[in-house]
């Protein structure tokens, strides 16, 4: 069993300004959450899409986290997900499971007109 | 990226299809429409989002044949998927419209400069001419100027009435009839909001409408231009916009304005986005809302805007003796910048007293409402140059001989 995943994060539409203006990060994901540092009382599970916004949150974020991630542990309202080319309401949202080489884009809605 | 890279690629007909498309049925879904719910493919989404904005234009009349117009253009994702649509639907439905872009260069180092970059490339990709106008060329004063001397405080109010002035003066300056801008369903139901929380009828009435030549202080035309003013993603939703840039590949800028955090659309905004997670049709409900109470606003007599004349100063349609503008600028010039800033009858006290001090002080001669106001009203504006001429030392619009010789239509 692989002990990490590999996914590709892409930006845009100013949600790249949060992470260092990287367009994308190719990145090792846990396979497993909680993480063991964490205090989490959740039971173990494989890793999906709300287990990656709070890792990278945490990770990749250099500051200002809460212009990405809301209060539910969801993407801040206003940021739209892709998973592999598609919506990621049509793919499950929080619950999606991550599978390795899975591509996942975060576009902000939030800049200008 | 393709999302089957990494692993071989599935035999064909072997499993069914992963949320196929509710058009075609043939192709896997990459949008879930956020007004319908429905799920549709890359091509499907593209036809129905362009001809979903087509059907708006045709609908509602907002144009004729022949007509020139302006696409109101910041480089950000609105107006970028506006002019490349505007361009696209002309020549798909021959519309036989004359296009042209119209930016405003507020003078915001880091921000205006770099969003104006985008406007350019625009232009190139887009083939459509563009226009520059720059508030230091119409008033004297950038944006940044105006921040070193008021501070970051207020300075909303200076860029808003400064902006809606200034697209008018570039329509007239390009002589068009129409000029679109990019508010989309959603910035509309803030909008709304926003105008409700505030009591705002008069403007809760002119955000609502999808097509406005009205005549209202700082709202849209000139009276004696005829100049329309139109919204063409009035029910397009901004997930859309944004998707559809994204799929398309659209060049746009998105940094936010470094003066202007905003906070009061913001709370709207979030406000509204959590609706939307737990109602999915709050933002046409919304819209739907302020309709019906401008609809009951129209009716009533009480709130009928007052009645409108030129702005003695610059000509601009105003219901005072001086327009918004005309008052803020004064104020800057005069170093009291809370001019305008506010409650309309303090202003217009604060105006007198401003007046009166200046004449005392140093002798610049203000027009004297009183005697002024009785002669000005030229129904056409013609004496609008000759009044701003007459010994009145604060100008914004530095005679339109000088805006028709300014020297950015980049014609392609
Ligand atoms: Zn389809
Ligand atoms: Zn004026």
């Amino acid at each position: 069993m692989v002990d990490s995943l590999k996914i590709e994060l892409q930006f845009s539409g100013g949600m790249e300004l949060l992470f260092d203006n990287q367009k994308a990060i190719v990145t090792q994901v846990p396979t497993q959450f909680p993480l063991e540092s964490s205090a989490s009382d959740e039971k173990p599970h494989a890793a999906n899409i709300k287990d990656l916004i709070g890792w990278m949150a945490t990770t990749l974020l250099k500051e200002r986290p809460e212009l990405f991630i809301g209060p539910d542990g969801s993407v801040r309202s206003g940021i739209l997900v892709l998973v592999n080319g598609a919506d990621w309401e049509l793919e499950g949202e929080l619950e999606y499971e991550l599978e390795d080489g899975d591509e996942i884009v975060f576009i902000s809605t939030l800049h200008g007109g | 990226m393709d999302s089957t890279a990494t692993s071989p690629p599935p035999p064909p007909t072997k499993k069914p299809l992963k949320n196929p498309c509710n058009l075609c049925q043939s192709v896997r879904a990459i949008l879930k429409r956020p007004k319908t719910g429905q799920q549709l493919c890359k091509e499907c989404f593209f036809h129905v989002f362009e001809t979903e904005i087509h059907n708006t234009i045709t609908d509602n009349k907002l144009f004729s044949r022949g007509n020139r117009v302006a696409i109101g253009a910041s480089g950000g994702k609105d107006s970028t998927v506006l002019a490349y649509v505007m361009k696209l639907l002309n020549d798909r439905y021959d519309y036989g419209l004359d296009l042209v872009l119209l930016s405003i260069d507020e003078g915001i180092t880091g921000y205006r400069d770099d969003s104006l970059e985008t406007v350019k490339r625009n232009r190139d990709q887009y083939q459509i001419p563009l226009l520059i106008i720059s508030y230091k060329d119409l008033y004297g004063w950038s944006m940044d100027d105006i921040v070193k001397e008021i501070g970051r405080k207020n300075n909303c109010t200076f860029c808003g009435v400064f902006r809606r002035q200034a697209l008018d003066r570039g329509a007239i300056m390009l002589n068009v009839d129409h000029i679109v801008t990019g508010h989309n369903a959603d910035d509309i139901a803030e909008t709304v909001l926003m105008n409700i929380l505030r009591g705002d009828l008069p403007r809760l009435q002119r955000c609502t409408s999808i097509i406005t030549n009205d005549t209202s202080e700082d709202s849209s035309g000139i009276e004696t231009s005829k100049i329309l003013r139109s919204k063409p993603f009035k029910y397009t939703y901004e997930k859309e916009i944004v998707m559809y840039a994204y799929f398309k590949k659209l060049d746009y800028f998105s940094t936010e304005c470094i003066y202007s955090p905003n906070a009061y659309r913001g709370h709207a905004r979030v406000f509204l986005k959590d609706l939307e997670a737990i109602r999915r049709t709050t933002i046409v409900d919304i819209i739907h809302s302020g309709e019906a109470l401008s609809a009951s606003v129209q009716a009533n007599e009480s709130t009928k805007l007052p009645t409108m004349s030129n702005c003695t100063r610059c000509g601009y349609i105003s219901s005072n003796e001086l327009c918004k503008a005309c008052l803020l600028l004064e104020g800057l010039n005069r170093g009291l910048p809370q001019l305008g800033i506010g409650q309309t009858t303090k202003i217009r006290r604060m105006h007198d007293a401003a007046a009166l001090n200046s004449t005392l002080a140093s002798g610049l001669s203000v027009p004297n409402p009183t005697a002024s106001s009785g002669t000005e009203e030229s129904p056409n504006g013609a004496n609008k140059e000759s009044s701003s001429r007459g010994g009145v030392v604060v100008t914004h619009i530095k005679d339109l001989e000088r805006l028709t010789t300014m020297p950015t239509l980049n014609t392609i």
